[in-house]
This record gives structure tokens, C-alpha cells and sequence, in this order.
């Protein structure tokens, strides 16, 4: 792949935790790869397929999802739910060989900035070493 | 060992004689059964309170012109029927019953389940062709055998799960090489020991699994296995997803007929998924293409992450479409995947909830670790 493809990826961040520990990179000066066009929202299970589905048919290289740790949820079992139907999800995608790892979902805590931004870089490494996501491109579908 | 109801007439015959002894001593007030509705052979879902209204009733014809688990759960949604309703169903048919019933969708009070050991239906469109008779034939012979009748969908050909499971009676008629003298029907509840009381035909003990189901669930199992693996050769891949769905129409059809599939507005049809001039206009602007109608892939994968872990493998989503889609090919194998992940068995236990809406803090312990 050209080193000067630039994916685009959605990450969606649970408001509580995932979006504070952004912020907490962003205030502590950490480096943190541009790629992620951050959609804020107040927990994991707000996600459902239809929102995934349409960042990955519509334009997204990668979709991130990062919530509280399990236990940590602000709602208590929001992310429970979110775990669940991100392993349907990803096993959907597994099965019809639909390019699972473009989907990905990570615990990142309000205190982690630092763990925030090791999900970030590695995320954004791993889909910029795939390529563009050739559905979006693709006239034919 | 299982009670049962022993009849000397042939299987529909003894059927019929048990639903006429329902109606008849009022212990129901009314059957669900297909019935005959022309010479021609057109055979729909009815409703019957009038012993005369019995006559034409077929409830073994090998046809399934809509999924009765979603007929069902319309009668029931609004109120449960007030009077016992005997209720004659294929395996699948229960289940997605059952299903539905798990989502609020209607109740099992006052319905008498009557199911049947499945040799599998013929696809709706030959259901008026001429050879109806020759193919009924050879389907009786077929079943007699323990063997796949060639004229049933494919989705039933593959079918490994046709044992009902929580219908108060079954038919048995896979493997019943005297169909034609004896008829056989499982007592498998005390609800359904209840109804039978009294009822013509002897009480006997005998098991629904034999040598006989066990030769057509290996034989169904392998031919399941063909079938996901075939799949795999053509449909992998979002090359090969988009291929499969090359000609899809977006006509929602297969969501329509889909009984898993109840949502009064679908997402797909609502608002929110329809393409208003800036979406073409936004879309075209990187793609320079589009194939119309845009969002087919959507539809498939959405709807499939909303029902496959249900998918009670009916087929009546390939037999709707159109344009010859083999969507259940795609939808059971998806939902096989998924219901084992979750270990879940689509319409096996009333009181098991649905995967989606539960979760158990000990699971999926390597998600999200990334
Ligand atoms: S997806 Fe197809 S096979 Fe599965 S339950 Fe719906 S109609 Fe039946
Ligand atoms: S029935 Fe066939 S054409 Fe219609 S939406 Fe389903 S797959 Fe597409
Ligand atoms: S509030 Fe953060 S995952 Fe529920």
C-alpha cells in the first residue's frame, strides 16, 4: 500500500470514559495519529450495527469503539450490551469474510490517556497497513 | 418413553379425525390448519370453527405459503385468544412462534401446539403447477423412506432440526413406512394428554427419535454442511457478497416474508435509511458510480445483524424473492455462526432470552483488551 494513504476511521467514544481519556492524551501532549474522526457518545451502547454498517458501507476505513472497562459502565451495564453486540457484529463480518479487522472495540478508562493514545496509534497503523476499505470506492455496490 | 395416540386410518386422515374431535366436543373453538382453497391447488392458512369447514383442510400438505409463527403472533399480539385455538404447524414455524413470543409479539395461552416430524415443503411457486399429484406422491414415498424428497426447498433439505421441539402433539411421519393404515401422534405435554382425552385411537407408549429420524438428520446435517461450504466458494468476501446480491431489487420481500423480521416500521424503510438528493450527490462525488438502488448491501447486513441469531432456517425469504436470491443460503448460514457464539437455539426455550437482549458478566473476556 502507497505510505501516503490517510484512512479514515470513525471512533466512536463512550462520553464517560474513552472521551475523557482523548482528552487527557490531548491535555498530557501525547502524540496521537489524525486519523480518528471522533463521534462522541454518552455510552458503548448507544452503537448499534446500523451506525457501524454505515461507517463502514459510506466512506470509514476502520471503525473504533471505545467504552468503560467492564464494571465501569456510568449506566452499569451499557457495556455489556455493547460487548455483545460488537461479537455479533465482528462474527458477522468474520463469517462473509467482510474484512473483520476494520472493526475494532477497546476499555479505555478517563485516567488512561496514555492507553488512549497506544489504541489510537496501533488501530490507525493496523488499517493504514490494510488500505482504503474497497467498499466505499466500489460503483458496483 | 413417550405417550401417544395410536389411529387406523392414515396419518392426515387420523389427523383429522383428532381436529374434528377437538371441535367437536368443544374442547377448542377453532383449528389453524392450511386448507384447499381451489381445484387448482392453492392451499392457504385458515381459520375453522365449522366442523363442515373442515372438509379441504390439509394440515400435512408440504406447502407453507407464509411462515404460520408470524400468522400466529398477529392473532395473538393484541389480546390472547379467548377460546382454545388448535393450531397445526411445522417445526419451524413453532419456533419462530416462539421467537416472536420472546419479543412480545404474542402468546402461547389458549393454543393447542400440533407439530410434525418435517420432511419440508415444496417452494411456493410450483404450488399451482400441473404435477402436483406426482410430486405429493413421490414427497409420501420420500418420507416413508426417511429419505430428502428432492422437490422440497433447499433450505429443507438442509434442515437438521425437524423434531419440534414444545409442540403438545406431533404428527410423526418421517419414517412411517405404514402412513397409509396408521396414523401417530406424540402426546409430548400434559396439555397435550388433556386435549387427547377421550379422543378416538388408542394410548400407547413409543419414542419420536429412531433409527429412522437419526438417517435423515445425518443426511440433512451433511447436506448443511455442503451448503454453507458451497457458499463460501462464491459468496466470501465483499466481492463476493455484492455478487450474491448482484440483482437484489430492494424490495424488502425476504424481510417481508422473514418471520424473525417484526418490526411494524423496519429501519430500512424508515426515514432514516432513505437516499434524499445530497445522499446520491455526496456519494457520487466519490465514487463517480452508483449502483441504484443504493443501500442493498445495508439492508442485507443490517437486517441480518438484527435477526440472524434467530433465523429458524424456514427458507421463506429465498422462496419470496423475486429474482431468485438465495438468501437463506446466506441468512442460516450467518445465523448457525451466531447462535454459536452465543449458544443459542432459536425457538427451543420459551424462557431463554434473546441474545441481544441479555449479557453475562463472564464472557467475551478478550474483547475490547486491544
Ligand atoms: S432469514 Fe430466511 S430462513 Fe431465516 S427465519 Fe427469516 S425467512 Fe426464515
Ligand atoms: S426479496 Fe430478493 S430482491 Fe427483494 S430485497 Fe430480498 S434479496 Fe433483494
Ligand atoms: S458509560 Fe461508558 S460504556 Fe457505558
Amino acid at each position: 500500500m502507497s505510505s501516503d494513504f490517510k484512512p479514515n476511521i470513525v471512533g466512536f467514544l463512550c462520553n464517560w470514559c474513552s472521551y475523557a481519556g482523548a482528552d487527557l492524551a490531548g491535555s498530557s501532549k501525547m502524540e496521537v495519529k489524525p486519523y480518528l474522526s471522533v463521534i462522541r457518545v454518552m455510552c458503548s451502547s448507544r452503537i448499534n450495527s446500523n451506525l457501524v454498517l454505515t461507517a463502514l458501507l459510506w466512506g470509514a476505513d476502520g471503525v473504533l469503539i471505545a467504552g468503560c472497562h467492564p464494571g465501569d459502565c456510568h449506566y452499569e451495564q451499557g457495556n455489556y450490551y455493547a460487548r455483545r453486540r460488537f461479537a455479533l457484529l465482528k462474527k458477522i463480518m468474520e463469517t462473509l469474510k467482510l474484512e473483520p479487522d476494520r472493526l475494532q472495540l477497546s476499555w479505555v478508562s478517563a485516567s488512561e490517556g496514555k492507553r488512549y493514545a497506544e489504541v489510537v496509534n496501533k488501530f490507525s497503523d493496523e488499517i493504514t497497513k490494510m488500505g482504503p476499505n474497497p467498499i466505499h470506492k466500489n460503483p458496483k455496490i | 418413553m413417550a405417550k401417544a395416540l395410536k389411529i387406523n386410518k392414515n396419518t392426515e386422515e387420523g389427523l383429522l379425525q383428532l381436529l374434528e374431535f377437538l371441535l367437536d366436543s368443544e374442547k377448542v373453538e377453532g383449528i389453524f390448519s392450511l386448507k384447499k382453497l381451489n381445484k387448482n391447488g392453492n392451499i392457504a392458512y385458515s381459520l375453522i370453527t365449522n366442523k363442515d369447514e373442515l372438509k379441504g383442510a390439509v394440515p400435512l400438505d408440504p406447502h407453507m405459503p407464509v411462515n404460520a409463527g408470524k400468522i400466529l403472533s398477529h392473532f395473538t399480539l393484541a389480546e390472547k385468544t379467548k377460546r382454545p385455538v388448535a393450531a397445526v404447524l411445522r417445526p419451524c414455524e413453532l419456533r419462530a412462534f416462539v421467537e416472536l413470543i420472546k419479543r412480545a409479539q404474542g402468546s402461547l395461552e389458549n393454543i393447542l401446539l400440533i407439530s410434525l416430524s418435517c420432511g419440508g415443503v415444496f417452494p411456493i411457486d410450483t404450488m399451482n403447477n400441473g404435477d402436483a399429484k406426482k410430486r405429493s406422491s413421490s414427497y409420501a414415498e420420500s418420507l416413508k423412506k426417511a429419505e430428502n424428497s428432492p422437490d422440497v426447498r433447499k433450505t429443507c433439505q438442509s434442515c437438521d432440526n425437524f423434531l419440534p421441539q414444545l409442540a403438545d402433539m406431533t404428527v410423526l411421519t418421517v419414517g412411517k413406512k405404514d402412513a397409509d393404515k396408521e396414523c401417530i401422534i406424540y402426546l409430548n405435554t400434559k396439555q397435550g394428554e388433556n386435549f387427547a382425552k377421550d379422543a378416538p385411537g388408542n394410548t400407547i407408549s413409543a419414542e419420536i427419535e429412531s433409527s429412522e429420524t437419526e438417517k435423515l438428520k445425518s443426511k440433512r446435517k451433511e447436506n448443511k454442511e455442503k451448503l454453507f461450504k458451497d457458499f463460501e466458494k462464491t459468496g466470501n468476501g465483499i466481492s463476493g457478497f455484492s455478487r450474491v446480491f448482484a440483482a437484489c431489487l430492494g424490495c424488502h420481500g425476504c424481510g417481508e416474508a422473514c418471520p424473525i423480521c417484526y418490526c411494524t416500521l423496519c429501519d430500512f424503510d424508515s426515514k432514516t435509511c432513505e437516499y434524499k438528493p445530497e445522499s446520491y450527490e455526496s456519494e457520487l462525488e466519490h465514487k463517480g458510480g452508483l449502483k441504484i438502488p443504493p443501500g442493498t448491501l445495508f439492508y442485507h447486513l443490517g437486517r441480518m445483524s438484527h435477526m440472524a441469531v434467530s433465523c429458524v432456517a424456514c427458507g421463506m425469504c429465498s422462496d419470496v424473492c423475486p429474482v431468485n436470491i438465495p438468501v437463506a443460503d446466506v441468512f442460516t448460514k450467518v445465523g448457525a455462526a451466531l447462535q454459536d457464539v452465543f449458544q443459542y437455539s432459536p425457538g427451543k426455550d420459551i424462557e431463554e432470552p434473546v441474545p441481544s437482549g441479555t449479557f453475562k458478566e463472564e464472557e467475551f473476556k478478550e474483547v475490547g483488551e486491544h
